[in-house]
């Protein structure tokens, strides 16, 4: 069913990631899900909640305590035609996880000379916010941005969560959906019906003149809460790029002929970090579409520490970003 | 397990093929090292023969293999041409993976060949995977995947085991234990004699298998496969075997004399010529011809590689990604 905007309604990310899944499943029976907790319980967060008694224990299952087993599970199914899904249910325990990801699902394409498409999809949480210690809240994503092979895909609004996720499953090939804890309660409204947001389209969420500030999952709100402050006094361009590789540099591009400034804001770590290349590309592609230095405002040097005010000083706030666009625009 | 005249003659073919791969394939890499021109690392299977070979004896052409580093054996047994490998290990646009993969990434979907793995352990989590697809359309395809004694230390090693045994996934865990993880004897890298030992703490069989004597080797995967195929769930199989070779061509030999010299007396080949000739399968004469036509398919594979491109570099990125 398309996209229905005469019956909007509000929705959660976890329940939009059902219904992409659901949706998927329905029309192909190639698709299965699977992971810790993932069958008859649903999900620690409820991903898979009701899916297992629509389509059987064959299709969606619970897994041993293996992150390593699950990825290699996943990838061979996927070398075996299927188009797997999996849940890991902290991107902090990929750790565990790598060596099937990284040496294996993003490689046998390339390795075997093109023979093999691996069509899966990796579901993760990531982030800081919830005040788990540094092993449950890394964002990790520019470890897998430095793997050939892997797409990544990081959601903020409700409505992409479910349109990316069914875009993800659809693709071909390995892609990482990782979505952002401090997101899980948000509510949005959204159509009925189902839709696709394709990999690789950034959106706008709110047009400037001043500043262009490229910020994705839950820091997209921030920037939204950081533009909104000015009050006018500064006007903020806000792109969400929504999927990280495929990377939609022309809309960031097209939105620095309009205001010359660039801030890019993460929580992954700054160093070597994804506004680090987001700002290579702009150099190499448009650095005369800059009036001034580039700046990357994103995690700070550090493990994730457990105690709020600590959390809370190693990842940017929403005043630290509005003291960033300020400092650029004066 | 009871093979025809004819089947025995083709194994031992296929035997004494891969031999002489393995043998080629030095000399041409040697030649080319002393030329200055590293050609890649390369992992000889000379003396592991009667294993690919007995393995292969007991899979369909649907079933999955996966492979390792020192897999050409593997391949070529499962049935990838020979032309296909000799062109890949040398790099070429007609190998088996176009040239993408090499020596220790030997490819072919055609007959299920899930490709080599350069990372120890690396194969068996992947396995699980066709298992479960297996499973999951119910067929009664089997998956065998590969791996040494040093793979058995891998914590891979024991998250797949212990999931295809809660599944039971039809897996045949093969480990070729040739005693010498790169220079690090088994002893050093399993506290007990043998690692088929370990398929008693997943509930699942584990026999212990002289890995040179290519009969035992099919008769016991083939009842592995047997119990597989009706959903009876996996099998961990511990063959010993010796490496003629050092690790690689480029950690030159280290292993004890005496090792050497127990093993020299238990090459599968010779022990698989006496099994044809005693049985009285084939004679001296019969059995040189069947080396002639091994030496002849290799002649003319060597030849192949030697005519073919090497890979258009314009290409490499259109493999990355599938569209």
């Amino acid at each position: 069913m398309p996209a229905d905007t005469a019956t909007m309604r509000k929705l959660k990310p976890i329940v939009a990631m059902n219904e992409a899944l659901d949706t998927v499943m329905a029309e192909d029976d190639d698709v299965v899900l699977f992971g810790e907790d993932i069958g008859a319980y649903g999900g620690v967060w409820a991903l898979s909640k009701g899916l297992q008694k629509k389509y059987g224990e064959a299709r969606v299952f619970d897994t041993p305590l293996s992150e390593c087993a699950i990825m290699g599970t996943c990838a061979g199914a996927a070398m075996a035609g299927l188009r797997p899904v999996i849940e890991i249910m902290y991107v902090d325990f990929m750790t565990i996880a790598m060596d099937p990801l990284v040496n294996q699902a993003s490689k046998i394409r390339l390795m075997s000379g093109g023979a093999f498409d691996l069509a899966m999809t990796i579901i993760a949480p990531f982030g800081a916010g919830t005040c788990e210690a540094a092993q449950h809240s890394n964002s990790l994503e520019a470890w897998f941005l430095n793997t050939p092979g892997l797409k990544v895909v990081a959601p903020s609004t409700v409505y992409d969560t479910k349109g990316l996720l069914a875009a993800a499953i659809r693709d071909n090939n390995p892609v990482m959906y990782l979505w952002h804890k401090m997101l899980y309660d948000l509510e949005e409204e959204v159509p009925g019906g189902d839709w696709i947001v394709p990999l690789g389209e950034a959106a706008v969420r709110c047009e400037g003149d001043d500043i262009t500030v490229v910020a994705y999952s839950l820091m997209m709100y921030r920037a939204m809460e950081a533009a909104a402050e000015f009050d006018g006094r500064i006007s903020v361009e806000v792109i969400d790029p929504r999927t990280l590789h495929p990377f939609d540099l022309d809309t960031v591009l097209t939105s620095l002929r309009k205001t010359g400034r660039l801030l890019v804001v993460h929580e992954s770590p700054t160093r070597c970090g994804v506004g680090a290349d987001i700002v290579r590309r702009v150099c190499d592609a448009g650095f005369e579409l800059l009036r001034q230095a580039p700046r990357v405002l994103g995690g700070k040097d550090s493990p994730i520490p457990f105690s709020k005010p600590l959390e809370n000083a190693v990842i940017p706030q929403v005043a630290d970003i509005r003291a960033a666009i300020e400092a650029m625009v004066q | 397990m009871s093979f025809t005249a004819d089947e025995l003659k083709r194994m031992y073919t296929t035997m004494v093929l891969i031999r002489k791969f393995e043998l080629n394939t030095i000399e041409i890499f040697a030649e080319r090292m002393k030329r200055g021109d590293f050609p890649g690392a390369l992992h000889s299977s000379e003396g592991q023969e009667a294993i690919a070979v007995g393995v292969s004896s007991q899979l369909r052409r649907d079933d999955y293999v996966f492979s390792t580093y020192r897999g050409h054996g593997h391949a070529i047994a499962k049935g990838i041409p020979i032309e296909k490998v000799v062109a890949e290990v040398h790099g070429r646009a007609t190998g088996a993976s176009r040239g993408y993969g090499g020596s220790m990434h030997l490819f072919d979907t055609s007959i299920n060949f899930m490709g080599g793995n350069g990372i120890v352990g690396a194969g068996l989590p992947l396995a699980l995977g066709t298992g479960y697809a297996a499973v999951k359309r119910g067929t009664d395809q089997v998956t065998a995947v590969y791996f040494g004694d040093g793979g058995a230390s891998q914590g891979a090693f024991h998250e797949a085991v212990n999931m295809a045994a809660i599944k039971k996934y039809p897996i045949i865990f093969i480990c070729e234990n040739n005693l010498y993880a790169a220079t690090t004897h088994v002893s050093a890298n399993c506290p007990i004699d043998d690692i088929g030992e370990r398929a008693k703490a997943y509930g699942i069989p584990g026999p212990v298998i002289d890995g040179n004597n290519l009969i035992e080797v099919a008769d016991t995967v083939g009842a592995a496969v047997a119990r597989a195929r009706t959903g009876d769930g996996p099998t961990l199989i511990e063959c010993k075997t010796w490496r003629h070779r050092a690790h690689c061509m480029v950690i030159p030999e280290h292993r004890p004399g005496k090792d050497r010299k127990y093993w020299a007396g238990r090459d599968p080949i010779d022990h698989m010529r006496d099994y044809l000739i005693s049985e009285n399968i084939a004679a001296a004469a019969a059995i040189e011809q069947l080396e002639a036509d091994a030496q002849q398919q290799l002649d003319a594979a060597v030849a192949y590689m030697q005519d073919s491109p090497l890979p258009d570099p314009a290409e490499v990125l259109e493999v990355v990604y599938a569209g």
